[in-house]
């Protein structure tokens, strides 16, 4: 003990929950709100693109090449002389599509694949083997892989960007599977006679939902920033297709004289995943019993 | 202890040969192969045999497997198709910029993660906290090659501070290459010090509730000394796991930074060897990487022990 310590500070020690002020707590309450309006934004310039640009996303005039952002060309134009905020919005449309259908693609399969291996014992070895080879790969390098395997379209980028995903949507299911498979309610179940398909869609898929949302929700921007880096690289959609990538990817050779390309359809995509991402934590606080506890907390010692 | 060593090792065997084999099956079972990069699109069905033939790319895949898995295991990982090189070498001549910039990053991430982290969990519920999250959420959620623009933008064309892009060796003296990685290291560190800087204010949080933290501040300790030496280093056990992870992360997810700073490193010798479906590189930079990988994780554990001394061998006896 050190005698010369200084006076005990008791509020210190107390167990009292720490001083919240109360906008932190608007915040945090508000996670899916706030991500959600952002996310619906976006939605509804993919959805209205053709009615909110004012130019064709491709229409090429060397006349008006790197024109600043002014009046008419609300984000300036690129070095073909496109206008980019057509191409900006029309480049939400396509990391929607790439987004919905890499979610679509890798929990179907992915559910499908953790299903049989968390059930079928057997089965599990080898799934498991060839899902955590897959994972050993950094997600980028394999979707690099595929790409330059199966040619640069569109497609080739889902099924790219999906295959990445799959291994991480198996191991959750597998684990939600492996949790429940011993329970009595699922013995219970076997013992009456019902059909392994039945107890694997009737009573333990049910239980893989809510998981899978969340995780659906980050797999949506991880294919969204996914689709960006490949076209970035090169490797992506084609370069005629106006995705948010492709643009930064031009942009990249003409930062010195023309900033402007990259900065607004670069905070358009980083505003898109900061959406997503604060839907994703706020389902995950709000579905996590331990998380509620904590919120019930933090309202009685608001009142 | 050196049983322990030993025995994961071991283990980790068995999981570096399926990788090899997986990476050895992907490359070949997907359509393609070098001999048409080799020799574009003219080339003869009959040269493209002949080559294919030299190659050894026309013997059964099992064959090309032994011969290719009986060479790894004498430490020979063959020879580049494209560069005419032994694969070990090509490697080699580009590990210096990759693992300069993965140390580094490594570093801003744990130094601006951990201060971040524990900034928010001390001042909790403060506008310190909220500038804290919303910072980490915002790295979380902002595309690497961005980040490097924007930098790039601000402090190399802006500024003028620093150079835009390329790479100097470690040869030209340590200053003039932390200054050609300062900007690259700081894009590719910012993802995991958001990510590190929320685990570490949730493990804080956590931490701080903990009876020995109050039982410290009652004492009269300072409360710096509470936050560092009793609950950081509590709650740094299990962010070391992540940290190891986050370092061989770093290693395979350095090519986007490499390529937006033009960096010649092992990044982008792999996009340019998977492109080229350069068989005998990509295989040997995987099984590179997964090597590491598994070698950072051995860390990580034995390092466990050296913290915490609850865990050490009693543990490390049964698995």
């Amino acid at each position: 003990m050190n005698p010369s310590a200084a006076p005990v500070d008791l509020a210190r020690c107390s167990d009292a929950p720490t001083r919240s002020r109360w906008y932190t707590g608007i915040v945090q309450r508000n996670a899916i709100l706030i991500g959600g309006a952002t996310l619906l934004v976006v939605l509804v310039a993919a959805a209205l693109a053709p009615v909110l640009a004012p130019f064709d996303p491709n229409m090429v005039k060397p006349e008006i090449q790197f024109i600043r952002p002014n009046a008419v060309h609300l984000f300036g134009t690129d070095n073909f002389g496109r206008d980019l905020f057509s191409r900006t919005v029309y480049g939400a449309r396509n990391s929607f599509l790439v987004g919905s259908s890499v979610v679509l693609m890798s929990c179907l399969l992915g559910t499908f694949i953790g299903l049989l291996a968390g059930f079928y014992r057997r089965l599990d070895t080898l799934c498991m083997g060839v899902m955590d080879s897959l994972m050993a790969f950094p997600g980028i390098v394999l979707a690099v892989a595929i790409m330059a395997a199966i040619g640069p379209r569109l497609q080739n980028v889902i099924i790219a960007l999906g295959v990445v995903q799959i291994p991480r949507v198996t191991r959750l299911v597998r684990s939600v599977v492996l949790t429940i498979v011993h329970t009595q309610y699922i013995e219970a179940g076997r013992a009456i006679g019902v059909s392994d398909t039945r107890i694997l869609l009737r009573h333990i898929l049910p239980n893989c939902i809510s998981p899978l949302i969340v995780q659906g929700t980050f797999i949506f921007g991880l294919a969204v920033l996914g689709e960006a880096s490949l076209s970035f690289l090169g490797v992506g959609a084609p370069p005629y297709i106006p995705s948010w990538g492709n643009i930064l990817g031009e942009a990249r050779v003409y930062i010195r004289d023309a900033p402007y390309m990259m900065l607004l359809p670069g905070l358009a995509l980083s505003i898109t995943i900061l959406g997503l991402n604060l839907i994703g934590d706020g389902i995950r606080d709000w579905l996590d019993p331990t998380s509620v506890a904590r919120r019930l907390e933090a309202q009685q010692r608001a009142q | 202890m050196y049983g322990y060593i030993a025995r994961r090792i071991l283990q980790a065997v068995p999981v570096m040969m399926l990788v090899a084999t997986a990476v050895f099956l992907l490359l070949r079972l997907t359509p393609g192969d070098p001999t048409d990069m080799l020799l574009g699109p003219e080339a003869t069905p009959e040269r493209a045999a002949e080559l294919r033939r030299d190659l050894g790319l026309d013997r059964p895949l099992p064959v090309q497997w032994a011969v290719w898995f009986g060479h790894v295991l004498r430490g020979d990982l063959g020879e580049s198709i494209f560069l005419r090189r032994p694969v070990v070498q090509a490697i080699w001549e580009r590990a210096e910029p990759t693992l300069m910039l993965t140390l580094l990053s490594l570093s801003v991430a744990v130094l601006l993660g951990l201060s971040l982290g524990v900034l928010a969990a001390v001042r909790h519920g403060t506008w310190a906290d909220l500038l804290a999250m919303f910072i980490s959420m915002a790295g979380i959620s902002m595309p690497t090659f961005w980040i490097g623009l924007n930098l790039i933008l601000v402090f190399a064309v802006f500024l003028g501070l620093l150079p835009v892009a390329g790479y100097k060796p470690l040869s030209d003296g340590l200053w003039e290459n932390v200054r050609y990685l300062l900007l690259p290291a700081i894009t590719l560190g910012f993802y995991d010090s958001a990510l590190l800087a929320r685990m570490t204010r949730s493990m804080m949080l956590g931490v701080l509730k903990e009876n020995y933290v109050r039982t410290a501040r009652s004492i009269g300790l300072p409360e710096r000394r509470v936050v560092l030496r009793h609950a950081l280093r509590n709650a740094l056990i299990p962010l070391l796991t992540i940290v190891g992870l986050m370092f061989a992360g770093l290693m395979g997810g350095a090519l986007v930074t490499e390529t937006v700073f033009k960096i010649p490193g092992v990044g982008r010798l792999l996009i340019q060897a998977v492109v080229r479906r350069d068989y005998a590189l990509v295989q040997g930079i995987v099984l590179v990487i997964a090597g590491l990988y598994v070698a950072i994780n051995l860390c990580v554990d034995i390092l466990y022990g050296v913290l915490d001394p609850r865990i050490s061998r009693s543990e490390s006896r049964t698995t």
